[in-house]
């Protein structure tokens, strides 16, 4: 931007009093808390063009897809459909696409601050360092649970409407509970867990590749362990897409620990990296 | 007040910053100077917490960094114009910052004003031109009125209006009663705004002393005087107990003498002289000696006197005050 600005007008500019120990502001100080970084956080998040993109992103891919399977299941849907599994599960395909830029968001929360050199400024504002990874978390963490929670819902009212009446699967509350709360918590400790991972490695795209890979790699290398057939198995069953399809009803699915056992998991690795990120946050210069 | 002690920081094996003991002072400007690469910066990284001292500590107001609660209130600093999300609007960058220190955002406007960046507050700061980087940094360093204020290198990337507006500036708030670090590597810079100076060398405290006396130390003044009939000048010069330096272009520089009474010397002895100027040598010369003599110290001990690094002062010779 070239636009010429005027210039700015000299002028005192406030009226401090210069007192006996030096300058003393008019404007009264209050002591700083873990709220008023959450606020700066929740600031920071919503003013950037990449989270709107990367959440719309989200919900239109889940919403869209998850509609799009509805209505073409619906439009075929006669007798002879499989009444044996749940509407619910229609969701998964959805979430499986919609789980890339909620990761992507995660790892750029952190990372794009080092990446610009912001970083430098928002420390000299709040030099605790765990005060500003946990705001972080937290804001990060709470806007993705409630985005992915209203797409998830909205998903499984939409499925089960265009879907309900094809299938004697009755779903409990629990699985309605899993498909929706469940897997919407799920994947928000996964974006904390690739937040950790960018303040540790501090590169968006390496950081992000890396996240990618701890979601594929299972099960690529499955693919290739044709001979330990016993490993092989583990590595597809706890791979993040078999754990997510533990999240819905379907009996049939490629199948996970169960929904309890990866939120537990999910839960314990967060921990580790955000513990990770912070240790490194702490000792490393910015 | 700032104070540092035995501050020091090591890359691998390479010392950038080497034992720094000193105090900035409120109440005035204080310049901080050195040449590139002196460590000036990494110094007020380290002062910010921002970078983990090898050794020695730094106190603000005689609390570590770290324990300040609001530090935007305490301590405002430019650093880096360009540590900002381009993606993000001016206003909305100083609103998350006055946020994080419980700062109303009625402060926010303010400080737009103050630096004249209201009419683009809205405009997402990767847009904005060096100069409006500057002040985007500027105005985030003044937004929570705090005592003492740090700027590095903030006259980079502004045009002369903008220089003279930030030159003001310091000076009001120095007048304040606040604390004013300025970093910089122009000696003519700080020679218009700094009351006291900090230099440093190859990390090292190379001079901490007030601008007057620097200038009083620093500047010799000498008569330089021309002739046809160099020789008989000399010769007179010295008979009068007067000693004369020949200077590289053929003149005779004398010290300790004034023009006037030179001139009536070489006229009793009729004497043509085609040139008979009182100099004053230049403060950037004396910066210049001072911290080619700390290079040569620490890299080149086998070495007279090393010519400064190229660009040192080029750009204060050019304006040729």
């Amino acid at each position: 931007m070239t636009a010429p600005t005027p210039m700015p007008q000299q002028q005192p500019y406030w009226p401090g009093t210069a007192g006996p120990d030096g300058y003393v502001s008019p404007i009264p100080v209050r002591e700083a808390t873990l709220g008023d970084a959450v606020k700066a956080e929740w600031t920071k998040i919503r003013s950037l063009r990449s989270t709107m993109w990367t959440l719309g992103v989200m919900l239109v891919v889940v919403i869209g897809v998850g509609t799009l399977v509805a209505v073409v299941l619906a439009a075929r849907a006669s007798g002879t459909a499989d009444r044996t599994s749940s509407a619910l599960d229609l969701g998964f395909i959805g979430v499986l696409l919609g789980m890339l830029p909620v990761l992507t968001l995660g790892v750029l929360t952190l990372s794009s601050e080092y990446g610009t050199g912001l970083i430098r400024t928002t420390l000299t504002a709040c030099p605790s360092r765990t005060r500003v990874l946990a705001a972080k978390a937290i804001v990060y963490f709470a806007l993705t649970f409630v985005t992915t929670l209203v797409a998830n819902t909205l998903v499984a009212l939409i499925d089960q409407a265009a879907l309900g009446g094809h299938t004697d699967y009755r779903d409990t509350a629990m699985d309605w509970l899993r498909a929706t709360a469940g897997v919407s918590l799920y994947l928000s400790l996964l974006g904390l867990l690739a937040l950790g991972i960018g303040g540790m490695l501090r590169h968006s795209a390496g950081a992000i590749s890396t996240v990618l890979g701890l979601v594929l790699l299972p099960l690529i290398l499955a693919m290739f362990l044709g001979s330990f057939r016993s490993l092989a198995a583990k590595l597809v069953e706890y791979s993040v897409p078999a754990q997510l399809s533990g999240f819905y009803p379907a009996a049939n699915g490629p199948g996970g620990p169960g929904a309890g056992i990866s939120l537990l998991i999910a839960a314990v690795l967060t921990a580790a990296s955000l513990a990770g990120a912070h240790a490194l946050m702490s000792r490393r210069d910015a | 007040m700032i104070e540092l002690e035995g501050l020091t920081k090591r890359y691998g094996d390479k010392l950038a910053v080497d034992g720094l003991t000193c105090t900035v002072r409120p109440g005035m400007v204080t310049g901080f100077l050195g040449p590139n690469g002196a460590g000036k910066s990494t110094t007020m990284r380290m002062m910010l917490d921002l970078d983990n001292p090898t050794s020695g500590t730094v106190r603000i107001d005689g609390r570590h960094y770290r324990q300040l609660h609001n530090p935007l209130r305490t301590v405002g600093a430019l650093l880096d114009a360009k540590a900002i999300h381009g993606g993000r609007s001016a206003y909305n960058h100083l609103l998350c910052l006055a946020q994080s220190n419980g700062i109303d955002a009625v402060r926010v406007r303010e400080v737009l004003d103050v630096v004249g960046l209201t009419p683009v507050a809205r405009k997402r700061a990767k847009g904005f031109s060096l100069g409006m980087g500057q002040r985007l940094g500027i105005a985030a360093a003044l937004l929570g009125d705090p005592q003492i204020l740090m700027f590095d290198e903030p006259v980079n990337g502004l045009d002369p209006e903008g220089i003279h507006w930030i030159r003001n500036l310091m000076k009001s708030l120095a007048a304040q009663g606040r604390t004013v670090f300025v970093s910089s590597h122009l000696m003519s810079e700080m020679a218009l705004t700094a009351e006291h100076l900090i230099v440093i060398g190859q990390g090292r405290l190379l001079a901490d002393t007030s601008m007057s006396e620097f200038i009083a130390q620093n500047s010799r003044s000498f008569v330089r005087m021309r002739s046809p009939e160099g020789e008989r000048l000399r010769d007179v010069l010295s008979g009068a107990g007067i000693t004369a330096v020949p200077a590289a272009d053929g003149a005779l520089e004398v010290h300790g003498e004034d023009a006037e009474h030179l001139g009536e010397l070489a006229a009793r002895h009729r004497i043509t002289l085609h040139e008979l100027s009182p100099q004053r040598a230049s403060l950037e010369e004396a910066f210049m000696r001072l911290t080619a003599g700390a290079v040569e110290y620490h890299a080149h001990p086998n070495h007279q006197a090393r010519p400064p690094e190229a660009g040192w002062g080029a750009d204060w010779q050019k304006k040729g005050s």
